[in-house]
C-alpha cells in the first residue's frame, strides 16, 4: 500500500486534475469558468505534454461542453466535463438528458453561488439546484477527498447496475485553491481500480445500428423514468463496495457520511463539503468543555441516503443541520429539509441553519452557537427558532 | 429487438434508446394530420418536386412518375403542394376530415 502511494501538495483543482489525468478519459469538453478554470488548465497541460490519451474538446459555453460529452459518451467514450455556478446552471437541461440516457459521465463541480448578484465565491447553490437532475452527487470536505472522490466517482457511475453519471464538488477556492498535503495513489493501481471501460451502448458500433434520444409520449416516457429512480436505488451498496475496494489500495475509508464524536453525543450538526473541517474544531472545543457535541458530514447527497441518515441519528436528542444554500419560500435549507424527512417519527428536534452563502466566511464560533442552540432545546425541550442563520448582519 | 408496446419499467431499453435502426416507418404520424393533400394525376407533369421536398418521404413515385401518396405517414404540412409549380398545381390541401 505505501509504496503505491506518495504525499504532495496541491491545490483541489490539482488534485482533481491529478486525478482525472490517472483515469486518462478519452474524451473531455470543457469551458472555462471561476474558480474550476484552474482545474481544466491542468488537465490541459496534462493533455498538451501527452501524459494522457484525452481528446479535448474546448467548445463555446457550457451547454455545449455537456451536450459534446453526452455525444461522446453515446458513442462509447469515457467522458468528462468540469464546471462551477453559471456553468452548471448553463447545462441544466442537457444535465437531465445525459442522466436519461444512463451515460456515466463524471463531472467534478467546483461549488460556487449563482448569480445575482453576481459572486465568484464558494456555496452550495450550483449543484444544490441540481439535485432532481438524476445525477449522482459526492460532496468532498478537501483535496484528499475530491481527488479520491473522483477516482470513485467512475466506478460508481459506471457500475453496470447504475450507469448514471455522477458530480463530485469541491467548495470553490476554500478547497479549489488552497495547497494541501494530500497522498496520492500511483498512476498504474489507479489505472487498475478504474479499470477499462465498457460502455452500455456504442453509437459507432455501425453492425449494431439504434437510435438514442427518440421522443417518448405518454406512452414510454413514465418506464424510463421510473429505471432511472431504480437505477438510483441501487447506488447506496454499490458506493460502500466501492469504498471497501479503494480502502484496501488507500487505506482510506469513505462511507455514505461520516460520523464524528457522534455515538454519545447530545447535539449534533450536519454539514456538506469543507465546513465540516470547521465544524470538527467546534465540536472538539464543545468535547474539552465536557459538552457532548458530535457531527455527521454528508458524503453522499444523491441518492439521498434517508434511512442511514435517520439511524446514525436516531439517538441524538437535538440536531443543527447546516445548509450552504437557500430554498426561497421553504422553510430551512433543502439537505435540512431532506433530513427532517428521512427522521419522520423519529424523537429528534431539528433545527435549520443556513450558513456561507456567497463565500461568507464560517467560524467555529458560529457552529459553536448552533451546538449550544441545540444544548439549551434539551434543557427546554424545543428549538427555539426552526429556522436560524449564521453570519449574517441582522 | 423490438420493444413491446406494454413493456413495463423493467423491459424498457436502458437509456431509452430505440435498440434497432429504421423505425421511422414503422411510427405512422398520418393521425398528427389536419390536412391532407390530393394528387391530380390529371395535371401532373412529374416533375417530382414535391417528391424530392417531402420530409416524411411520403410522395410515392415509380420510374419517374408519381403513383401516389403515403398517407400513413404524411403529417399534412403542405410543403409539396406549396412547391408544385403555379402552372400545375397538381396537388391540393383538403381538411382531411372531407376526404
Amino acid at each position: 500500500m505505501t509504496e503505491q502511494m506518495t504525499q504532495i501538495a496541491l491545490t483541489g483543482n490539482e488534485a482533481v486534475a491529478l486525478a482525472l489525468k490517472q483515469v486518462n478519459p478519452d474524451v473531455a469538453a470543457v469551458y472555462p469558468i471561476t474558480p474550476q478554470t484552474e482545474l481544466m488548465h491542468a488537465f490541459a497541460a496534462y493533455v498538451a505534454d501527452g501524459e494522457v490519451d484525452t481528446e479535448l474538446v474546448t467548445v463555446e459555453s457550457e451547454h455545449s461542453a455537456m451536450s459534446a460529452t453526452i455525444g461522446a459518451a453515446a458513442a462509447g467514450a469515457r467522458a468528462i466535463t468540469a464546471t462551477s455556478s453559471q456553468g452548471l446552471a448553463l447545462m441544466w437541461e442537457m444535465l437531465y438528458i445525459a442522466a436519461s440516457y444512463r451515460l456515466p459521465i463524471v463531472a467534478p463541480v467546483v461549488n460556487r453561488a449563482l448569480s445575482g448578484p453576481i459572486n465568484i465565491h464558494c456555496d452550495h447553490s450550483d449543484t444544490m439546484g441540481a439535485r432532481d437532475s438524476g445525477w449522482i452527487q459526492i460532496f468532498s470536505e478537501d483535496s484528499q477527498e475530491a481527488y479520491d472522490n473522483t477516482i470513485q466517482a467512475f466506478r460508481i457511475a459506471e457500475h453496470r447496475d447504475v450507469l448514471t453519471p455522477a458530480m463530485v464538488t469541491l467548495d470553490g477556492f476554500i478547497i479549489s485553491h488552497t495547497m494541501e498535503a494530500l497522498n496520492v495513489l500511483d498512476a498504474a493501481a489507479v489505472k487498475a481500480f478504474v479499470g477499462e471501460y465498457e460502455p452500455p451502448y456504442n453509437l459507432l458500433d455501425t453492425d449494431h445500428p439504434f437510435t438514442i434520444g427518440p421522443l417518448h409520449l405518454p406512452d414510454f416516457y413514465f418506464e424510463t423514468k421510473r429505471a432511472q429512480q431504480e437505477a438510483m436505488g441501487r447506488v447506496i451498496p454499490i458506493v460502500l463496495s466501492v469504498a471497501e475496494e479503494y480502502a484496501k489500495l488507500s487505506g482510506r475509508k469513505y462511507g455514505l457520511f461520516e460520523s464524528y464524536k457522534l455515538d454519545d453525543a447530545e447535539a449534533a450538526v450536519v454539514v456538506l463539503g469543507s465546513a465540516a473541517g470547521t465544524a470538527k474544531v467546534a465540536v472538539d472545543r464543545l468535547r474539552q468543555q465536557g459538552k457532548k457535541a458530535g457531527l455527521m458530514k454528508l458524503r453522499l447527497f444523491r441518492p439521498f441516503p434517508g434511512d442511514e441518515i435517520a439511524a446514525a441519528l436516531a439517538k441524538i436528542p437535538s440536531v443543527a443541520v447546516l445548509d450552504r444554500s437557500i430554498s426561497f419560500g421553504l422553510k430551512g435549507g433543502p439537505v435540512f429539509n431532506e433530513i427532517r424527512s428521512a427522521c419522520y417519527g423519529k424523537n429528534i428536534r431539528l433545527a435549520s441553519y443556513i450558513y456561507g452563502l456567497g463565500g461568507r466566511d464560517v467560524t467555529v464560533e458560529h457552529i459553536e452557537s448552533a451546538l449550544s442552540d441545540m444544548m439549551k432545546a434539551n434543557q427546554t425541550g424545543k428549538v427555539a427558532n426552526t429556522c436560524n442563520y449564521l453570519g449574517v448582519r441582522e | 429487438m423490438k420493444v413491446k408496446k406494454d413493456a413495463t419499467w423493467r423491459e424498457v431499453p436502458l437509456g431509452g434508446i430505440i435498440p434497432e435502426a429504421g423505425t421511422a416507418q414503422e411510427y405512422e404520424t398520418g393521425s398528427w394530420r389536419t390536412y391532407r393533400p390530393v394528387h391530380h394525376p390529371e395535371k401532373c407533369i412529374n416533375c417530382l418536386r414535391c417528391w424530392i421536398m417531402c420530409p416524411d418521404s411520403a410522395i410515392l413515385a415509380k420510374d419517374g412518375k408519381i403513383t401516389g401518396i403515403d398517407y400513413k405517414h404524411c403529417k399534412g404540412c403542405g410543403v409539396c403542394a406549396f412547391e408544385c409549380p403555379p402552372k400545375v398545381k397538381a396537388i391540393d390541401m383538403v381538411l382531411d376530415e372531407e376526404k
